[in-house]
């Protein structure tokens, strides 16, 4: 037996025709949708205290309103972390989304228990120096990345679409293959490998050509038109990454190397609620066109501890940006810098932390070498993170304000603010995070 | 010869680490990218970093290395003041290193 899995999404913003052409073309037995960014949870949190049915993920409708049919056509099971703070709203908006669409019965589970507000108080956060609960009123979300056991279950039970909040990017695959092909919960080996495809799709267009062209060097033919990847999966676990005849985009032995060590550390330990993968010892061979063959992960037994994300507020950014073109444009974008600098310092008490920097010269890539020629125009952009709104306001303001009080030639100025909602994490041991699953027809 | 002549280069990050897989375009490459990319040099490339912040994997059968580089991030994404906070526009800088003939 061969599983067909593909890849739907890869972040929360992705693009939505491809997932449609993998669920009218694809044959597919799994559609996996990856939505889920780190501090998604810990924003959607305060939305569901305001309100109940909210906390999911806004593009969720959208998303389903475009392959529901298709894929209850073709017998396609969908599996989403857009539940995000919310799964069990997510899932009646699911059955919604059905029922509009005439596709009464249709089965959608909401797995839950990744929320571990109620018990993060001792949870030891690396990069705070402090425990949850000392954060206070500023913490606001804590979430277990869960495995892959409650997905799985849920499509033992029948669930056609399963959707959850905070659970490992690998585990929405492995959920799938481990109901497909029952691997036992202690085949380390095999759950090593199937992590390896889901950490191979989880991204989508990543390993089918998207982030990877780089002109004259590294070229992709139809960028425009790119598909997103499935897998056919063996029973083994071996399996072949490939996308659809028709769709732009490739799949070679280069893209997969890229992906397979994207947000990798030691290749040798991949650690997963459900495994340590292991993939420096993984292959890749060229089988047919847009046909990479992927064997050789290994698996050892998970660690017993899950990694924890806690979202906490952490002020506000207050930005602005302004440019300058000609000769002289560093020195008047460095003149820019420092007045701003200097008209904010009444305020340091309130601005944590600040920085100023011309884009087109050094704000990206570090400073510029010594001998760098002077580009044909710089943007200079001040951001600042401040312990109140006004203040951020303030930043963005003096930025503005450059206009008539500033250099010599200033354009185009923009500014904005935003919350900080930090990230710390800490790990948890799994015997404290329970999962389970509701399942409803539309 | 630059880097870029021989490798290309992927850019990943997850809370302050940065990671960049470097990979040579050709097998024959292997030997002189493992040769010329010790963490010394990435880390004095990219400047402002300790060799110590500085791990590298190598996978021969792929011809690839893994920088892993912590705290590289301004404190991570969430609160980075960084424009580009993710760092996703460094590793590219990479491409620019000379590598020996």
């Amino acid at each position: 037996m061969t599983i067909r899995i593909g890849a739907g999404a890869g972040f929360a913003g992705d693009r939505i025709e491809p997932a449609v052409d993998l669920a009218e073309r694809g044959g597919l037995d799994f559609l996996v949708f990856e939505c889920l960014a780190e501090r998604t949870i810990a924003l959607a949190q305060p939305a569901k205290l305001a309100d109940p049915s909210a906390g999911y993920d806004r593009m969720l409708e959208r998303r389903m309103r475009a392959v529901l049919g298709p894929c209850r056509r073709n017998g396609t099971r969908i599996v989403s972390n857009m539940g995000a703070a919310n799964p069990v709203a997510a899932a009646e908006k699911v059955r919604e989304v059905a029922r509009d669409l005439g596709l009464s019965g249709l089965k959608v589970a909401a797995v839950t228990g990744d929320d571990v507000l109620d018990r993060a108080g001792d949870l030891d956060l690396a990069e705070t120096g402090c425990t949850a609960a000392e954060l206070g009123d500023r913490l606001v979300s804590a979430n277990a990345y869960i495995g892959a056991a409650s997905l799985a279950a849920a499509l033992d039970a029948g669930a056609d679409v399963v959707i959850c909040g905070r659970a490992s990017d690998p585990a929405l695959f492995l959920g799938p293959l481990i109901h497909s092909f029952g691997w036992a919960a202690e085949d380390w080996d095999r759950l090593g490998k199937g992590t390896l495809v889901g950490h191979l799709l989880e991204c989508a267009a990543q390993i089918t050509g998207g982030y990877f062209a780089d002109p004259g060097a590294k070229d992709v033919p139809d960028l425009a038109r790119i598909g997103f990847p499935l897998a056919e999966v063996e029973e083994t676990g071996d399996a072949v990454v490939t996308k659809l005849d028709g769709t732009g985009g490739m799949v070679t032995r280069a893209t997969c190397i890229e992906q397979l060590l994207y947000e990798i550390h030691d290749p040798a330990a991949y650690v997963q609620p459900d495994v340590i993968a292991d993939f420096s010892g993984v292959r890749f061979e060229e089988v047919g066109r847009d046909r990479v063959a992927v064997t050789g992960a290994t698996g050892r037994p998970a660690s017993g501890r899950l990694k924890v994300s806690a979202g906490y507020r952490d002020g506000w950014i207050g930005e602005g940006q302004i440019s300058y073109a000609g000769p002289g444009c560093v020195a008047r974008g460095r003149l820019a810098i420092d007045l701003i600098a200097a008209r904010l310092a009444a305020r340091n008490g309130e601005i944590v932390e600040h920085r100023g920097e011309l884009i087109g010269w050094d704000a990206v890539a570090g400073p510029a070498p010594r001998g760098t020629p002077e580009p044909p125009e710089v943007r200079m952009r001040y951001a600042a993170r401040c312990r109140s709104r006004d203040t951020a306001a303030i930043v963005a303001e003096e930025v503005e304000g450059l206009y008539l009080c500033g250099p010599s030639g200033g354009g185009g100025a923009t500014g904005r603010v935003r919350e900080v909602v930090g990230i710390a994490s800490g790990l948890l041991p799994a015997g404290l995070v329970e999962t389970s699953f509701t399942l409803s027809e539309a | 010869m630059k880097l870029g002549d021989i490798a290309h280069v992927r850019t990943g990050d997850k809370g302050d680490t940065s990671n960049i897989a470097v990979v040579a375009f050709r097998e024959a490459d292997w030997p002189r990218l493992e040769a010329a990319l010790t963490p010394a040099r990435v880390a004095r490339f990219l400047g402002g970093l300790d060799a110590a912040d500085v791990s590298r994997y190598a996978l021969p059968q792929l011809h690839a290395l893994n920088f892993v580089i912590r705290g590289a991030l301004a404190g991570g994404v969430t609160r980075s003041l960084a424009l580009d906070a993710h760092g996703k526009c460094r590793g590219a800088t990479l491409l620019a290193l000379d590598i020996p003939e």
